[in-house]
């Protein structure tokens, strides 16, 4: 059995690393009660609420902090007519909160997150080992057998290439958690009871090359290097499709930053998840995806973006034709999901018009 | 899985003895190596005899043996630590369980010491998944499973080839890491087994190793030698080569490679800064070969282990073996040592 971690008593960390440079985006249809354990760690960054579902509902912010919140109406009012391209009744709406964000870096969250303890008992600011893993490069290319070679500690092991030693940029950084795995339906259903008490101690990079299954619960990523790839796509409401906002952003991202030099890391930091999600709900929701994965994979696996695809925008356009290309014929739900990612690209450029050198 | 689960008549443990005493090493292993059979394979450029404590069901090899099954001029193919090879040849077990002389058990967090041959051959035993990262890492053990966005077609795994263990206390860092880094230690007990992806590349090393031999027993080749190779890892890349090859192989084939536990407890051996005085061709090598490695495609028609290591040597004697002599070397040992593996293992 594992326990989240109590948090009373730790100092509010003044001297936080990057607390000008991140905001956390908080997608939400309930409440944010879960900020209060995370205060120590969290209050010195600034809050971009997400409030899905009924915009006439209030949602309490604990005391304390910085935070600017965005319910249906705002993201309709701010998008217009390419409010299209953001779900409704979906914490995949949390890619608003992406866009309209100014600052370089992204931590998001789902809101039934806890603090987690390692296995010292100590609780873990999830949020602080994001940063160092955005911070110190990735190492695509090859494997390194002691994982994170950056971390104190470790290093390169013998036949390591010294050519690759100092590594890529670090876009994504993906984190665990304990208590409740993030297992799709059909395996909630066969094992209700499972509860992931394994604390793997190490920070890894994904492979190039290699695609993986990108959960948004507990994730950061550097905005500036990858933010436009990271749209959660059409869920929810009206959507033939649920639960598969995050692999979705996963896929493009992972082949965006394959392409363009990019690294992904997986790993620490654990948070403990705490509130498992209706089996029969999520069976609904996940059904087509279940089999449109089979023919989703295999087109990821196979994408090659052109030469001349050199930002992420260029890439992410590129990958959209394909998608209405090649997964149109599966459904048509892809052809509307490939004009949702030409919207998203479009209204993410609009927000954030390029600056000039 | 515990190990009385395993069958040990499926195992051979091969140890290349590059120390004559093996008494502490086989005495800290005996709970772990008893009712096993066990191959220990002589240096040949070892003097002394070897000593080794009672108890154990053993066949011990010495260059002697090498001339006599191999010829003597193949027999120099197994010096240092690549004599441990020898022991891979002449086995007839389905598994083999490889550690060197100078590691000993390690204890877990829990302070329970590990059992590193029962978690390799239960690595082996369960499928691989190199064909999509699972996020949870090894599937298949208790406690953990597939995560959500996982295609329920790659579920089943391929078979597993090889488990590549890791070291603590003195891990397997090259002599100018360790060498700047003289304290370092790693005291990191990472509680994970994973599936090394797909083209991913890997430096394998030979310290803590084991393989499905019925599976890819001739990809395991003792090829490459550099000048200076010395009686310490620092000064040596056999294990590496070799380990590209395999990671190779084994994509071509469709089979999988894990890396993580279990752990060993590395002794103190050697000095890296004395290492770092020699000329260390390795860097040079290691450098020319990852071009090599990732542009390079097996034919079609390479369909067993045996064809994928001779097509891999032509490769490297047509591509690599300009650039240094040691890659023409490797690429005649690939073939020789495909040779006498099938002499070897035909003779019954």
């Amino acid at each position: 059995m594992v326990e989240p971690a109590n948090t009373v008593g730790i100092p509010l960390n003044h001297a936080a690393l990057l607390k000008d440079e991140l905001d956390i985006v908080i997608p939400t249809i309930r409440n944010l009660d879960f900020l209060e354990m995370w205060r120590p760690f969290l209050q010195p960054y600034h809050l971009i609420i997400v409030q899905d579902g009924d915009p006439s509902k209030t949602i309490a912010v604990p005391e304390g902090f910085d935070y600017e919140l965005y319910n249906r109406n705002d993201i309709n009012r701010i998008l217009g007519p390419k409010a299209s391209c953001i779900s409704f009744k979906d914490s995949a709406c949390r890619c608003f909160g992406y866009m309209v964000s100014k600052k370089k870096y992204i931590f998001t969250i789902d809101d039934d997150c806890f603090v987690a303890k390692d296995p010292s008992g100590k609780a873990v600011n999830a949020l602080e080992q994001h940063i160092k893993n955005l911070l110190c490069p990735s190492s695509p290319f090859f494997f390194n057998t002691l994982y994170d070679p950056y971390r104190e500690g470790a290093d390169f092991v013998r036949g390591y290439p010294f050519s690759l030693r100092e590594g890529v940029a670090t876009a994504v950084s993906h984190g665990l958690w304990l208590n409740i795995p993030d297992y799709d339906a059909p395996t909630q259903l066969v094992k209700p009871k499972e509860r992931n008490t394994r604390y793997v101690d190490a920070v890894m990079t994904i492979p190039k090359g290699t695609l993986f299954p990108m959960c948004g619960m507990n994730l950061a990523f550097d905005r500036d290097l990858i933010g436009p790839a990271m749209y959660f796509g059409l869920m929810g409401d009206g959507q033939p499709i649920g639960r598969y906002d995050d692999m979705w952003a996963g896929w493009c991202v992972k082949v965006i930053c394959d392409h363009l030099g990019l690294g992904v890391k997986t790993g620490l930091p654990y948070i403990y998840h705490s509130k498992a999600s209706n089996p029969f709900v999520n069976l609904k929701k996940e059904y087509k995806g279940i089999f449109w994965q089979e023919d989703i994979i295999p087109f990821f696996q196979s994408a090659k973006l052109s030469k001349e695809a050199v930002t992420v925008q260029q890439c992410y356009i590129e990958l959209s034709k394909m998608v209405k290309e090649k997964l149109s014929p599966i459904d048509p739900y892809f052809d509307k999901l490939a004009d949702a990612m030409v919207t998203w690209i479009e209204a993410w450029d609009e927000l954030n018009p390029a600056t000039k050198a | 899985m515990s190990s009385a689960e395993i069958n040990k008549n499926e195992v051979d443990i091969v140890i290349g003895a590059l120390n004559a005493d093996l008494t502490q090493f086989l005495n800290c292993w005996r709970p772990f190596f008893s009712g096993f059979h066990l191959i220990i394979v002589k240096d040949p450029e070892l003097k002394e005899e070897l000593n080794i404590p009672e108890g154990f069901d053993v066949d011990v090899y010495s260059k002697a043996d090498m001339e006599k099954i191999v010829g003597a001029s193949n027999a120099t193919m197994f010096s240092g630590y690549s004599c441990r090879y020898f022991g891979y040849l002449v086995s007839k077990k389905k598994y083999i369980v490889s550690i060197d002389d100078d590691c000993v058990p390690a204890k877990d967090p829990k302070g329970v010491l590990v059992d590193a041959v029962s978690q390799h051959v239960t690595n082996l035993e369960n499928p691989a998944t190199p064909l999509f990262f699972n996020t949870l890492y090894d599937p298949y053990c208790e406690g953990a499973d597939f995560v959500r966005g996982y295609p329920f077609s790659l579920r089943s795994g391929v078979p597993c080839a090889a488990s590549c263990g890791l070291w603590l206390n003195l891990a397997d860092l090259d002599a100018p890491t360790q060498a700047l880094k003289t304290e370092q230690r790693n005291t990191s007990y990472v509680d994970a087994v994973m599936t090394v992806p797909l083209k991913a590349m890997l430096p394998i090393s030979g310290i803590n190793i084991a393989f499905n031999r019925e599976l890819v027993g001739p990809a395991l080749v003792p090829a490459l030698r550099i000048a200076g190779e010395g009686k310490v890892r620092w000064e040596t890349l056999e294990d590496v080569w070799c380990g590209m090859c395999l990671k190779h192989i084994s994509d071509h084939l469709g089979y999988g490679v894990k890396t993580g536990l279990p752990y060993v407890w590395r002794n103190e051996r050697g000095d890296a800064v004395e290492s770092l005085r020699k000329k260390w061709e390795g860097m040079k090598l290691m450098e020319k070969s990852v071009p090599f490695f990732e542009s390079l495609k097996l034919p079609e028609t390479a369909v067993t282990v045996e064809d994928c290591v001779v097509e891999l040597a032509k490769a490297v004697k047509e591509q690599l073996g300009s650039d240094d002599p040691a890659f023409t070397q490797a690429a005649d040992a690939m073939v020789k040592w495909v040779q006498l593996w099938n002499s070897v293992n035909s003779s019954g």
